[in-house]
């Protein structure tokens, strides 16, 4: 049984934890919105990039001469998972989610006997990852210096990615990353990047009718290195999205525990108070009987 | 024919600027252009340069950007560029900055020569120039900014 004093220290540690949880939430609240406005803001350039991408690829796929980021190297044996989760924790099942998601594309692909490769974005994936797939690590992005993701990072993560593909270290290249629903839902992700998949979406009869200048070829050439840092870019916007949403429901849940906590602390204190009263006075009143 | 058309200039952070204009000038990788409403739908990839929008009114603006790429149809021209700034906010730092990348990209191109050939040196070679060519064009100091390795 713990003394009053105890109770009375363990509250206060309690109460505490209530106020930082509370505080990160509000502070996740804040960043929240300006992750959404972010990628509310880069969605004008994807959309535009996918639609334009979509009438593009419809004429070249399947000729001869497609790109090798279009058409493939033609094989897919070697796989590269490019992991991109938070810098921080204390965010809910947020990393978990897209490292599980990682982790069955990695058994799956070793079940069909394909090497794979993982690049890392953040470190709270890579930590995850080191325990069974540390020796298939080839390089890690870190971001935990930057504030606010720009489309530089992207580009370097893309480069990076391309280098590699130039390189022939792999042929399939996929992202991995939360799909940002709502505060309360993300979604975790795999999208394949390399070879470069069709954009859903309309591929009408109207994107054939542009003329190139220079040829058709050339622009393809020149967007589809684009496209891929446009993807990454489009993908870490809803990654910070909905890192700032898991954690503020995360902190949310975990203030409304600490209150519940305080509520169960408080009674028991005061039962043990009245207790040590009801005691004493007992004490009084036999003592006072005994004379 | 309409007298203006939609113009729309993005980056991938943000959209920059979305205005009606009357005409464009754009810098393509095979020469200048010009748009005017109702032009033939075009695709045109860009090379570091200046955009110049001229409104309904004959007031041209000017836009630089890091090269890129426009889609023009009949009625609009969406402008896809990684950078862009207005002509009025480009200071020498920026400037330098756009240079910075510029020769760091050849660089890395110089680098890779033996895996990605012949051309991509030169198309590195010359964005740079072409970025050079524009601090000229608008007054600011191609040679200030510092390189580093």
């Amino acid at each position: 049984m713990p003394s009053l004093k105890d109770l009375k220290n363990r509250i206060g540690s309690v109460k505490n934890t209530r106020k930082i949880t509370k505080a990160m939430q509000m502070v996740a609240a804040a960043k929240l919105r300006r992750a959404q406005e972010a990628a509310e803001a880069a969605r004008p350039y994807a959309d535009r990039m996918s639609a334009v991408m979509a009438g593009l690829t419809a004429g070249s796929r399947g000729s001869e001469s497609a790109p090798r980021l279009l058409a493939g190297t033609g094989s897919d044996q070697k796989h590269l998972l490019v992991v991109l989760t938070s810098e921080r924790g204390l965010a809910g099942g947020f990393n978990s989610t897209i490292v599980k998601l990682a982790r069955q594309h990695l058994d799956r692909l070793r079940a069909e006997g394909k090497q794979a490769e993982i690049l890392t974005v953040g470190k709270k994936g890579r930590e995850q990852l080191k325990r069974d797939y540390a020796d298939r690590f080839v390089h890690h992005v870190d971001l935990s210096e930057i504030k606010r993701i720009g489309y530089d990072n992207a580009l370097s993560i893309a480069d990076e990615v391309l280098d590699r593909f130039d390189a022939g270290d792999f042929d399939v290249a996929t992202l991995f990353y939360n799909r940002f629903e709502s505060v309360i839902s993300q979604v975790p992700t795999a999208l394949q990047v390399i070879p470069a998949v069709a954009p859903e979406g309309e591929v009408g009869g109207a994107a054939a009718q542009y003329d190139y200048e220079p040829g058709e070829e050339a622009i393809l050439n020149d967007l589809l290195p684009r496209s891929v840092a446009t993807q990454i870019f489009a993908a870490l916007l809803e990654n910070a999205a909905s890192e700032q949403g898991a954690r503020m429901t995360a902190m949310d849940n975990a203030t409304r525990n600490a209150g519940d906590m305080i509520d169960r602390l408080t009674t028991e204190y005061n039962r043990s108070r009245q207790a040590a009263i009801t005691k004493e006075l007992i004490e009084i009143i036999s003592g006072a009987e005994a004379l | 024919m309409a007298d203006t058309m939609q113009f729309d200039l993005v980056s991938p952070e943000r959209s920059l600027v979305s205005v009606p204009v009357r005409e464009v000038r754009m810098p393509g990788t095979e020469g200048d252009l010009t748009i005017m409403p109702g032009h033939a739908a075009c695709m045109v990839n860009l090379r570091p340069g200046m955009v110049t929008l001229v409104d309904a009114q004959g007031n041209a603006t000017e836009f630089a950007v890091t090269g890129g790429f426009a889609e023009v149809n009949n009625e609009s021209v969406s402008l896809l560029a990684e950078r862009g700034h207005a002509r009025a906010d480009l200071t020498q730092d920026i400037y330098n900055e756009m240079l910075r990348d510029a020769h760091r990209k050849r660089k890395v191109a110089e680098q890779k020569v033996g895996t990605a050939g012949e051309e991509f040196v030169v198309a590195a070679v010359k964005a740079l120039a072409d970025m050079q060519a524009m601090g000229t064009h608008i007054g600011l100091d191609p040679n200030q900014a510092n390189f580093p390795d």
